[in-house]
Formats: C-alpha cells, sequence, structure tokens
C-alpha cells in the first residue's frame, strides 16, 4: 500500500476536506455574512461532484477493509449528484428559515457527515467497517430530522428516527457478531467462503437483515417512515427517503448477491414474501393520504417493494436494474419533494387539496410534478417507466411470474393516487389556489436537473448497458 | 429520416411548437398545420406501400431497425404492412378532424391539442411497431393523455369517469405487461437469442404450456381497450364525459389498438394458445356484442347510445378475429376502419348537435332536420352507414364477418354464435332508425330555439374529411380489400 492507493478513497478525502473547509469557514465568516456560506457549500460540493466523476479503478485497501470498484463508484456518483439536487433545493429554505438561528453551517456538516459514512458503508470489506459506515451514516440524520426545533413535530420525528434506529442497529450489530461466531470472520471475502447455512447463520442473517430493512423501510419495518417523513424538514425526508434508502439498497443487494450468496434459498423467499408485503402496505396505505409528505412516505415505501423484485433474482440482471431503479428513482422522488418544498416554503401549505388549481397558477412547477409523478407510476416516455419495466423483466427471468403479476396489480394501484395529484393540479380549481410565485435561482436549478433526469435516463439507452457491464464486473454473482 | 419514423418526428414537433404557442388561434392552427401534414404523409404511405408491394414480398415494408437497449435486445424497429398503412391512414384522418371539431375550444387550448397530439404519437407508434417492447411504449403514451383530457375538458362525473377509464385501461396494460415478458423469455426457446422482435418471434415454436398461459394476458390486456365484456364499462363512462374531438379519437382511433394487438401480437407470436382460448374468449365478445346493441336501444343520452354501440361493433371485431378464419378477418380489419370513421362522425355529430341545443337527451331533441338541414343529413347518412346498408363501408365489414363466420367453421358452435351475434344487426337497426326518426324526423321540440346556428366551415370541413373515405370504402372496397388480404395471408398461417 502507497500513498497513490490513497487515490481510490477520492470521494471520501475531498468529501472530508469540503467539511473541513466549511468548518473553517464557519469559525471564520462574520456573523451577518453567514448566510452566504450556501453559496460556498453549492461551490465546493459541486466541484467534488465533478471531480468524482472521473474514472477509478478496482482496488482493495487497508487490507480488504475498503474496496472500491466501477460500480461502486457509479453508485457514489449517483449519491452526489441526488445531493447536489437535495443541497439547491434546500438552501432556500436554510438562507430563510435556519441561519436566522445561527445553525445553518451545521446543517451541512450533518448532512455531509452522513454522506461520508454512506461511503464508507457501500465501500466496505468487511462487517467493522461497514457497522462503522452504517452508524455514522445514521446518526447525524437523527439530528437532521430534529433540526426545526421550533416545531413540536420535528423533535418529536427525530426521537422516533434515533429510537428505531438505534433498535435497528443493535439488531444488526447482534446478527453481525452471530455472523461472527459462525464462520469467525468478519472480513466479506473469507465469510463468503466460509458461510454455512446452519441455524445460527440464518438466525444472523434474519438479524442483520432487519438493520438493513430498517433503513429502506421494507414491511413490517416501516412504521417510523410516515411520521418521520411528515415532521423532519423536507430536505431531510427527502434525503431519507432518496439518499439514505438508495444507499441502503445498494449495500442490501452486494449482501446479497456475494456475502450472502450462499444463504440464497434462504433470502430470495424471504425478500419474495416482504416484497409483496410491501408493495400492498404501501400502496394501500398512501392511498388515503392527505398530508404529501406522508404520501410520499407510503409512496416510497411501495417503491421499495419494486425494488425487491429485481434483487429477487441474484443475477447480473438483478443488480443492473436494482442499480438503474435506484437512479431513476432519486431523481423522480427528488423532482417531487422539491415541488413540495418550494410551495411548503413559500405558503406553509403541504396538504393534497392545497394543490387544487396550481397548474393555472404555477404551470412549470405543476409540470415538473407531474412528470415526477408519472415516473414514479412508471409511466412512459419518462424514466419511471424503464425502471420498472426492467425490474420486472428481472423478475421474470427467474420465472416469477406471479409475482410479477402481484407487482403489476400494484403498479395500477399506485397510479391512482399518483392520479389523485395530478387530479388536484390540472383537473380541479379553486378559489384561493396557491397564487404564483417565482422561485429563486437555486431551486430552480435543482428541479430543472431532476426534471431533466427523469426526462432523459430512460431514453438514453446506453446508460442501463453501461450500468449492465459494470455489473457483470462486479462480484461474480452470476453463479 | 425513414418515411414511418416521421410520423412520430412530426407529432413531436407538433407538440413543441403547440408547447410555444400563446393563444387559441396560434395552438389550433399549429396542430391543424400539423396534423396535415400527418394525413399527406399517410396518404402518400399508401401510394407508396401499394408500389413497393408491387415487387417486395417481405411481411413488413419500410421497415427501419435501430438498436435501443442492447443488453436487453430492445430495437426501434419500425415496418408496415397493407393493415397497418389503413390503420394509420384511419388515425391521420380521425386527428385532423378532431383538430377542427375542437376548432373553438376555449379553456386551456394549448394544453388540449398537446394531449390530443401527445395520443396520436402513440397511436402511430403502436400501429408501425414491430418490436414488442417499442409497441407497448407507445400503447401506454397512447393512453395516459386520456386521463387530462377526459378530466380537464369533460363534462358530467368527469372525474370519475377519468379516472375509470385510465385505471382500467392501464390496468390492462399492466397485465399485458405480464404477457410480453412471458413471450420473450420463451423466444429462444429455438436456441436463438431472447428478442422482442415480432417478425423473429413468430418464427420461433414457443412450447405449448407458455402459449396457453400467456394467451390470456396478452389478449386481455388489448382486448380490455377494444371494450371486451366484462371489461367495457369505462367505455360509456369515458365517452359520455369525454369533450367532442376526445370522444372521436377514442373511438374511433384508440379503440382499434386492442383489435390490432391481439391480431398482430396474440394471435400471431401465440396461435396455439389462440385455438385453445378462442372458444372461451369468442363467447366473450358475442356477449359483448349482443348486450352493447341491447344496452344501446335502453339509453336516452345520445353519447351514451353510441358508447354502447362502440362495445357492440367492436366486440365484432373481436368476434371476427377469433373466428381464426380469413375471410373474417379481413372484415374485422374493414370493420375496424368503418367503425372508426362512422364512430368519429356520429360523436362529432353529437358534438355539434349539443353545442347548439345544450343537451343530449334524446326525449328533449326532436325534428333537427328542419332547423339544421346539414347536420341532419349527415346524421342520417351515418345512421344508415351504421346499420350497415349496402354502398357504405359498414356493409362491406359485416357482409365479410358473417360469410367468413359462418361458412368455413363448420361446427355447430362457431355456426350458432353467428346466428346469435347476426341478431345484433336488427337490434342496431332498431336505436338507430329509432334515433334517426325521433331527433331528426320527428316533431320539432318547442324549447328549441328556430335560429340556432348552421354549421360553420370548420365543422364541415371535419365532416367531409370522415364522410368521404366511408362512401370511398363502400363503393370501391376492393383496393381497401386487396391491400388487407395480401398482408393477412402470412398471419393466418400460423393458425390453420
Amino acid at each position: 500500500m502507497t500513498l497513490d492507493s490513497f487515490s481510490f478513497m477520492r470521494h471520501e478525502i475531498l468529501l472530508l476536506a469540503v467539511i473541513i473547509l466549511l468548518l473553517i469557514a464557519e469559525i471564520f465568516i462574520p456573523k451577518n455574512k453567514k448566510s452566504n456560506i450556501v453559496h460556498l457549500v453549492v461551490l465546493l460540493f459541486g466541484v467534488h461532484t465533478v471531480v468524482g466523476i472521473f474514472p477509478m479503478g478496482e482496488e482493495s485497501l487497508f487490507g480488504g477493509m475498503f474496496r472500491t470498484n466501477n460500480l461502486i463508484h457509479f453508485f457514489k456518483n449517483v449519491l452526489n449528484i441526488g445531493v447536489f439536487i437535495l443541497l439547491l433545493q434546500s438552501t432556500d429554505w436554510i438562507q430563510e428559515k435556519i441561519f436566522s438561528q445561527n445553525r445553518g453551517t451545521e446543517f451541512f456538516l450533518l448532512l455531509f457527515s452522513s454522506l461520508l459514512g454512506m461511503y464508507f458503508m457501500i465501500s466496505a470489506g468487511d462487517f467493522l467497517m461497514f457497522y462503522i459506515g452504517l452508524e455514522l451514516s445514521t446518526l447525524p440524520v437523527a439530528a437532521l430530522t430534529a433540526y426545526e426545533t421550533s416545531k413540536r413535530i420535528s423533535s418529536e420525528a427525530g426521537i422516533k428516527f434515533i429510537l428505531s434506529a438505534g433498535l435497528a442497529s443493535g439488531t444488526a450489530l447482534f446478527g453481525i457478531t452471530l455472523l461472527y461466531a459462525s464462520s469467525g470472520s468478519i472480513y466479506f471475502d473469507d465469510i463468503m467462503q466460509l458461510i454455512a447455512s446452519d441455524n445460527l447463520t440464518i438466525l444472523a442473517f434474519i438479524l442483520f437483515f432487519t438493520g438493513l430493512a430498517f433503513k429502506i423501510s421494507l414491511v413490517p419495518f416501516h412504521f417510523w417512515t410516515a411520521d418521520v417523513y411528515e415532521g423532519a424538514p423536507i430536505s431531510v425526508a427527502s434525503y431519507l427517503s432518496v439518499i439514505s434508502k438508495g444507499s441502503a439498497v445498494f449495500i442490501l443487494m452486494i449482501m446479497l448477491f456475494t456475502v450472502l450468496k450462499p444463504l440464497m434459498h434462504i433470502w430470495e423467499n424471504l425478500l419474495y414474501l416482504i416484497a409483496l408485503a410491501t408493495m400492498f402496505m404501501g400502496n394501500l396505505f398512501a392511498l388515503r393520504q392527505q398530508n404529501m409528505k406522508r404520501f410520499l412516505a407510503y409512496s416510497s415505501i411501495a417503491q421499495a417493494g419494486f425494488i425487491l423484485l429485481g434483487m429477487v433474482t441474484g443475477t447480473q440482471l438483478g443488480t443492473a436494474t436494482v442499480v438503474y431503479f435506484v437512479m431513476i428513482y432519486i431523481f423522480s422522488n427528488l423532482a417531487a419533494f422539491g415541488v413540495v418544498q418550494a410551495i411548503s416554503l413559500k405558503t406553509g401549505r403541504e396538504n393534497m387539496n392545497d394543490y387544487e388549481g396550481l397548474y393555472r397558477t404555477n404551470p412549470n412547477l405543476s409540470l415538473v410534478m407531474m412528470l415526477a409523478l408519472f415516473s414514479l407510476a412508471g409511466i412512459p416516455p419518462v424514466a419511471g417507466f424503464f425502471g420498472k419495466f426492467f425490474l420486472f423483466t428481472a423478475a421474470a427471468s427467474k420465472g416469477y411470474y406471479l409475482l410479477v403479476f402481484i407487482a403489476v396489480v400494484n403498479v395500477t394501484i399506485s397510479l391512482y393516487y399518483y392520479l389523485l395529484v395530478v387530479r388536484a393540479m390540472f383537473i380541479r380549481t379553486n378559489e384561493s389556489a396557491i397564487p404564483y410565485f417565482k422561485n429563486k435561482i437555486y431551486m430552480r436549478l435543482g428541479l430543472i436537473i431532476a426534471a431533466a433526469g427523469i426526462l432523459v435516463l430512460g431514453l438514453y439507452s446506453p446508460l442501463y448497458d453501461y450500468i449492465y457491464e459494470l455489473s457483470s464486473s462486479f462480484c461474480g454473482c452470476d453463479l | 429520416m425513414d418515411i414511418l419514423t416521421l410520423f412520430i418526428i412530426v407529432p413531436v414537433l407538433t407538440v413543441v411548437a403547440l408547447f410555444f404557442s400563446k393563444v387559441l388561434k396560434q395552438a389550433r392552427v399549429v396542430s391543424m398545420f400539423g396534423s396535415l401534414i400527418q394525413l399527406v404523409m399517410a396518404i402518400n404511405l399508401v401510394f407508396a406501400y401499394i408500389k413497393e408491394r408491387a415487387g417486395n414480398n417481405d411481411l413488413m415494408v419500410f421497415t427501419k431497425d435501430v438498436v435501443w437497449f442492447k443488453s436487453f435486445n430492445i430495437h426501434y424497429n419500425v415496418g408496415v404492412d397493407g393493415i397497418s398503412v389503413a390503420l394509420l391512414l384511419l388515425t391521420a384522418i380521425v386527428v385532423l378532424a378532431g383538430v377542427f371539431i375542437s376548432w373553438k375550444m376555449q379553456d386551456l387550448p394549448k394544453e388540449f391539442f398537446i394531449s390530443l397530439t401527445v395520443l396520436s404519437v402513440g397511436v402511430y407508434g403502436v400501429f408501425i411497431s414491430i418490436d414488442l417492447f417499442t409497441l407497448f411504449v407507445f400503447f401506454e403514451i397512447a393512453v395516459i393523455p386520456m386521463y387530462l383530457l377526459i378530466g380537464i375538458w369533460g363534462s358530467g362525473p368527469k372525474e370519475y369517469s377519468a379516472m375509470k377509464l385510465t385505471l382500467m385501461l392501464m390496468g390492462a396494460s399492466s397485465v399485458l405487461l405480464v404477457g410480453i415478458l412471458g413471450i420473450y423469455f420463451n423466444s429462444n426457446a429455438d436456441g436463438g437469442p431472447l428478442t422482442f422482435n415480432i417478425l423473429d418471434i413468430a418464427q420461433v415454436h414457443i412450447p405449448l404450456t407458455a402459449q396457453k398461459l400467456f394467451f390470456p394476458f396478452v389478449f386481455i390486456g388489448f382486448a380490455v381497450i377494444s371494450a371486451l365484456f366484462p371489461f367495457h364499462t369505462w367505455s360509456p363512462d369515458g365517452h359520455a364525459s369525454a369533450p367532442t374531438a376526445v370522444s372521436m379519437l377514442h373511438a374511433g382511433v384508440l379503440m382499434k389498438l386492442g383489435g390490432y394487438g391481439v391480431f398482430r401480437i396474440a394471435i400471431f407470436l401465440l396461435p396455439a394458445g389462440a385455438v385453445h382460448w378462442s372458444w372461451f374468449f369468442i363467447i366473450l365478445a358475442a356477449i359483448g356484442v349482443v348486450y352493447g346493441a341491447f344496452s344501446a336501444i335502453r339509453q336516452t343520452d345520445l353519447k351514451y347510445i353510441n358508447a354502447y354501440a362502440s362495445v357492440s361493433h367492436l366486440g365484432l371485431v373481436l368476434f371476427a378475429l377469433l373466428t381464426l378464419n380469413k375471410i373474417a378477418w379481413n372484415g374485422a380489419i374493414i370493420q375496424s376502419l368503418s367503425h372508426g370513421l362512422l364512430t368519429a362522425l356520429f360523436f362529432a355529430l353529437i358534438g355539434m348537435i349539443y353545442g347548439r341545443t345544450h343537451t343530449r337527451d334524446v326525449s328533449k331533441l326532436g325534428g333537427l332536420m328542419k332547423i339544421l338541414p346539414f347536420i341532419g343529413a349527415i346524421y342520417v347518412i351515418t345512421g344508415l352507414a351504421y346499420l350497415g346498408l349496402p354502398g357504405f363501408s359498414g356493409f362491406i365489414a359485416e357482409m365479410n364477418i358473417f360469410v367468413g363466420a359462418f361458412q368455413q367453421n363448420s361446427d355447430m358452435f362457431h355456426r350458432i354464435l353467428t346466428i346469435l351475434v347476426v341478431s345484433s344487426i336488427v337490434v342496431t337497426s332498431v336505436y338507430i332508425l329509432r334515433l334517426v326518426g325521433k331527433i331528426m324526423m320527428g316533431p320539432l321540440e318547442t324549447n328549441h330555439v328556430n335560429d340556432l346556428p348552421k354549421a360553420t366551415w370548420y365543422e364541415k370541413t371535419g365532416i367531409l374529411l370522415l364522410m368521404i373515405p366511408v362512401i370511398g370504402i363502400g363503393v370501391a372496397p376492393f383496393w381497401l380489400s386487396d391491400m388487407i388480404m395480401n398482408s393477412i395471408e402470412p398471419f393466418i398461417k400460423g393458425v390453420l
């Protein structure tokens, strides 16, 4: 291991540099000019995102604790772009509401620390690194959830999140210890060789799975989701639903397809059942939500159920479709949350019937929202259709036609509640509709990037083919 | 740019142009030019096709193949045969007529024409695609604008109707998705690569069990949009709530996608499945024909009458396709075209009557012939064509269907069904003639003002656009029949 090896930790080191620079800036920028720090944040993180995109090889560092390859690298870039959009969308809120309490910079510090945790989590080569990453990614989010201290509901959400997250990661840790007990190693590569499907291992796996299922909010570990999303600031809810969930899906997939591959006969049945439960629960609960944040919370639970359709396969096709879908999902959900954020910031209204007549007053916002919802519902030609179709193809490739059939029934159910929002915006008219307002430049940029992603990612096929190739080099998971 | 992709490019460009138009005048002119160009292209395509066909015996001509998603072997693959050409022409005519009929659209005109054009992109796309994935993409694109079209510009219980229609049709297309995946993963049965290409799959011997398993998925997926009994309930509500041009496009063109898909995908790719299941679905189709006709008798709303009539007539298309017989298939395609034109005419006329008298209730209308002679005359002609009078397109279609269904299938089951279905012709005459007698010829209703405005130039243009081909097919069916017959030949081989 040489100094050059650190270049393979480019994302981590750069983000750490951003965090330290922000800390210094926080100390030296005078109080009355502090709200300008958001420009610095956007600039620094933008540079970080762009530099991160340059390609990188495969490497394993620190005796296998940390590893990186093209797919992991790609996924980190996707997370970066997601966080970048999120930053653009949340700057107005932070400038207007948070800097007046002189707590603006800390928001970014916490956010970036959590992201750093996710980098380490998805790059982990052993369970120690994995667990540190998991904790680092979770704990700052609890603080972020409770960030609007003036609102009781926000503090409540913070408490709920930290309690359930603590329980979940404790359970996962218990699972990890049992895995260590049965295999005698914490290194993924070793465990893959040593693992046997005895009862202890299966118990260990289930406990471990629980911890991650909590982060992805799979049924029956989803109860925190709606309450936390509703109470948390919208940026944080958005972060939880896309970045946090996306990285958890990714690491769960890596775990299942590599380390826990020998247990496939167990987890494919487990995922099958959980996929069914998650799709139905998410969709049926979403039907009657009025608050947009709760609505998106249940919708994101249902989406997680669809993701499991790709995961149940354990093949290269499954890997590619899951990564592809998560990427599209990040863009779609960010667009939806962005619109909710913009409207909530200007008017403080978050209910579905507040959106009635929105198209006639704010056509552009409504169009972005419609694109996002159509993408989530899986309607062509927007990207979500391709993501879902390919997920279903992956499941069908293993012969799970019944599961696909149930999934398409759920797609139809989900279409109903997505159309409810479209109905409110386009069909209904309202005397006291939300008046026309103009977003600031960052918010507009954030929405435009997300909407452009929704439009382009699906139709631009080389991207999927690229992901498919990356997946093949990934783990030899075509067993 | 090849001749078929233009059918996608031109409407998409129209949408872009519409996006930048500001007022009604700009929007309608833009969409009129857009759809006029499409009509010219469609007519040009007919001649080009006849010329090409003279020296080219491929199943599909004007093909263009571009790799889209390499790892799934998904291609953007287009091509046409005589059936697609005829349906493309129908679409272009109905779209242009629809634009003329919506000339005075007041509320959100730009958005209206955009949705209408997006719908037509989907329909064109389905008719030219020979790749299952591409076809499915276009199929869904065609359905979703209906939600906004009915929801925003509709009347009556529009939210309910729009939601019901969208959910039923999208639900059906979800079922279709399962069927398509089933076909895809069996397309390597002969050892080739997995493919979505319809022509390649047709060469593959898909295992019998898979055919039997997936045929109902594909069939129902497509047939729901053709109002297959008992999944027809979206259709009357949807039509009644939709604005005029949307009813025209929907009944005239969109519902044809169902029959087309059944023919091109379900029966062509899964012939053994079709043979296995046809007895069951043909009963459903026959029920639809008779049930639709009887329901139409009892309706009092002009639009509901036509909606149920559409259920009946499109049931006839499905019925004909399921007889798995060449002459009946020829009839089914002509019926699709003829019904497309006639039902679009009917809905256009109903829209015009409603725009003047503000009612669609049969009991409140009467003697319109005296005050609205142009509309009245066309209404009578349309009605007569609709009930299958010789000299119009409807006669040619139904004649072919019944001859085919009765003659070549010698077994008792099909003959009895055919006799039952033929009875719907009588019922059709009953409701059409009663309607014409009451609202056109009957005594003047007192609440009609005598100075109802005459038909305007744009209404007349729209009507004549639809009327000319109706008479054209009726008087000289052979050119169309030839074009269609040649194209049916390869499809029937699979099931015989």
